[in-house]
């Protein structure tokens, strides 16, 4: 190690064992908000962008509006109304329900998955309305009924043109995440957040957390550009 | 209609300070994409690495936190400046650094760097017979940069710039958390003090979707009149 570093490191009195340990916290739990509403909203919003490509207004109108509303206001203002919203449903207080809105992480999870359902149902959607007439064609003609054909030609297809936008919606989904810090969730920004106010230090408490999250979101981009060597194989050059 | 509680003008206050912001930082936002983009289409390497750098740091980055390490570190440093200052100079130097400030700093930096990736790409789409067009009629380089690759670029940025304005607007809620007192932040105040959450949050979520859909319609106007002589392929 460089004497500065070795020099720096005896001197300094924030990045304690305590104080990384909290950075750990946090991480865990962005990681848990993330992946679990990411993984949610993925669910979700494959059916929806599926019935948002029906003819029937009466099927996609709803989901329309649904990823309008979704899409056209701040999620900042979503977990707002979610986390102070839940507790003035009346009676909720008695039910089960609030013992699991009660918690932030409950609330934040709905907003957040919510939010990037919206967004993923208009990224698939885009993509299914984009799948070459001849494809669907040619699997007519093999027969195949509409559940076969969604299943086997579809979405197999969509997935492919779908995950170059998808990535970035994962990584927006990740920075977008750092808000959680706001309705008293310690994640990572809120790990920073309370260390900078107890020693006063921002330079040192947010530039960590902007490389811990700087990391994760490289970590991101080589997965997924691992994914899409692996789904987009077939059109590589033959030479290479 | 609606019964704001005596909250309305302060409402519409912060919805004024939520459109200054978001055009401040536009501004901010166009200018740095402008520069990061000629920067990476310079050629000279120290350029190059610098805007990448930019480009580069700032999309791993939550807008969050860049936020707060502005506002907070902001304000350290420039403690730290006008202490400096007094000690070696004895000048008498000092600057409050406001939310508001911050704010149009942070989203400003933050969406320049996006800026910079779209006019990159409008840049590369002016057609290379244009620019050495220009050449042979002798113009110098600021010339066709200023009257050739400009005006042929914004066509094909405006599709960009419209996208990154939209996500702008809505982040731009954020600068709230920092103290500023937008429309998001009176909401939140008069949503605890009166425990109504949805009776303020409702109306800031509309206006939200009103400059949104009034800016789609605008961009989509803007982009008949850049493309109007254009023929379509299609």
């Amino acid at each position: 190690m460089p004497e500065f570093m070795t020099e720096w490191l005896s001197q300094n009195d924030i990045f304690t064992a305590m104080t990384l340990m909290e950075y750990w916290d946090g991480l865990v739990t962005t990681v848990h908000l993330v992946f679990l509403s990411l993984v949610i909203g993925l669910v979700v919003a494959v059916p929806l962008a599926i019935l948002r490509t029906v003819r029937n207004p009466f099927v996609s109108g709803p989901i329309w509006l649904f990823t309008y509303l979704f899409r056209g206001t701040p999620l900042l203002i979503q977990l707002y109304i979610i986390y102070y919203g839940v507790a003035q449903i009346p009676g909720i207080q008695e039910t089960f329900w609030w013992v699991v809105f009660r918690e932030p992480f409950y609330p934040a999870l709905l907003a957040f998955t919510l939010n990037t359902a919206a967004y993923t149902t208009e990224i698939i959607r885009g993509a299914i309305v984009s799948t070459p007439h001849g494809e669907i064609e040619a699997a007519k003609a093999y027969g195949m009924n509409w559940f076969l054909r969604m299943r086997r030609i579809v979405l197999p297809s969509a997935a492919r043109r779908a995950v170059q936008a998808y990535s970035n919606e994962v990584i927006f989904m990740l920075h977008a995440s750092a808000i959680a810090s706001v309705v008293t969730i310690v994640d990572l920004t809120g790990a920073a957040r309370n260390i900078y106010s107890r020693f006063y230090a921002p330079f040192d408490a947010f530039i960590f957390v902007a490389l811990c999250y700087m990391a994760l979101t490289f970590i991101l981009v080589f997965v997924f550009r691992k994914l899409e060597n692996h789904l987009l194989r077939h059109q590589k050059p033959v030479s290479s | 209609m609606f019964d704001l509680k005596g909250y309305g003008p302060a409402l519409a206050e912060g919805a004024l300070v939520t459109i200054e912001l978001a055009f401040f930082s536009l501004a901010l936002a166009l200018t740095l994409g402008l520069l990061g983009a000629s920067a990476k289409l310079s050629g000279n390497r120290l350029l190059v690495g610098f805007a990448t750098t930019y480009t580069t740091l700032i999309r791993g980055v939550p807008d969050l936190v860049m936020m707060l390490l502005f506002y907070y570190g902001g304000q350290v440093a420039v403690n730290m400046l006008s202490d400096y200052l007094w000690e070696a100079y004895d000048i008498d130097f000092f600057f409050q650094f406001d939310p508001f400030i911050s704010g149009v700093v942070t989203i400003g930096l933050i969406f320049g760097a996006y800026m910079t990736e779209t006019f990159r790409g409008a840049f590369l789409a002016v057609d290379s017979g244009q620019i050495e067009a220009a050449r042979a009629y002798g113009f110098t380089r600021w010339h066709t940069f200023r009257r050739v690759m400009i005006p042929q670029m914004l066509r094909h940025a405006l599709p960009g710039i419209g996208n990154n304005w939209q996500v702008l607007l809505k982040t731009t809620a954020l600068v709230s958390i920092i103290g500023l007192t937008d429309m998001v932040r009176v909401a939140e105040e008069a949503a605890k003090a009166e425990r109504m959450p949805f009776h303020f949050f409702i109306p800031v979520a509309a206006v939200y979707l009103g400059l949104t859909a009034a800016s789609e319609l605008f961009i989509k106007w803007l982009d008949k009149r850049a493309n109007a002589g254009v023929v379509q392929g299609n």
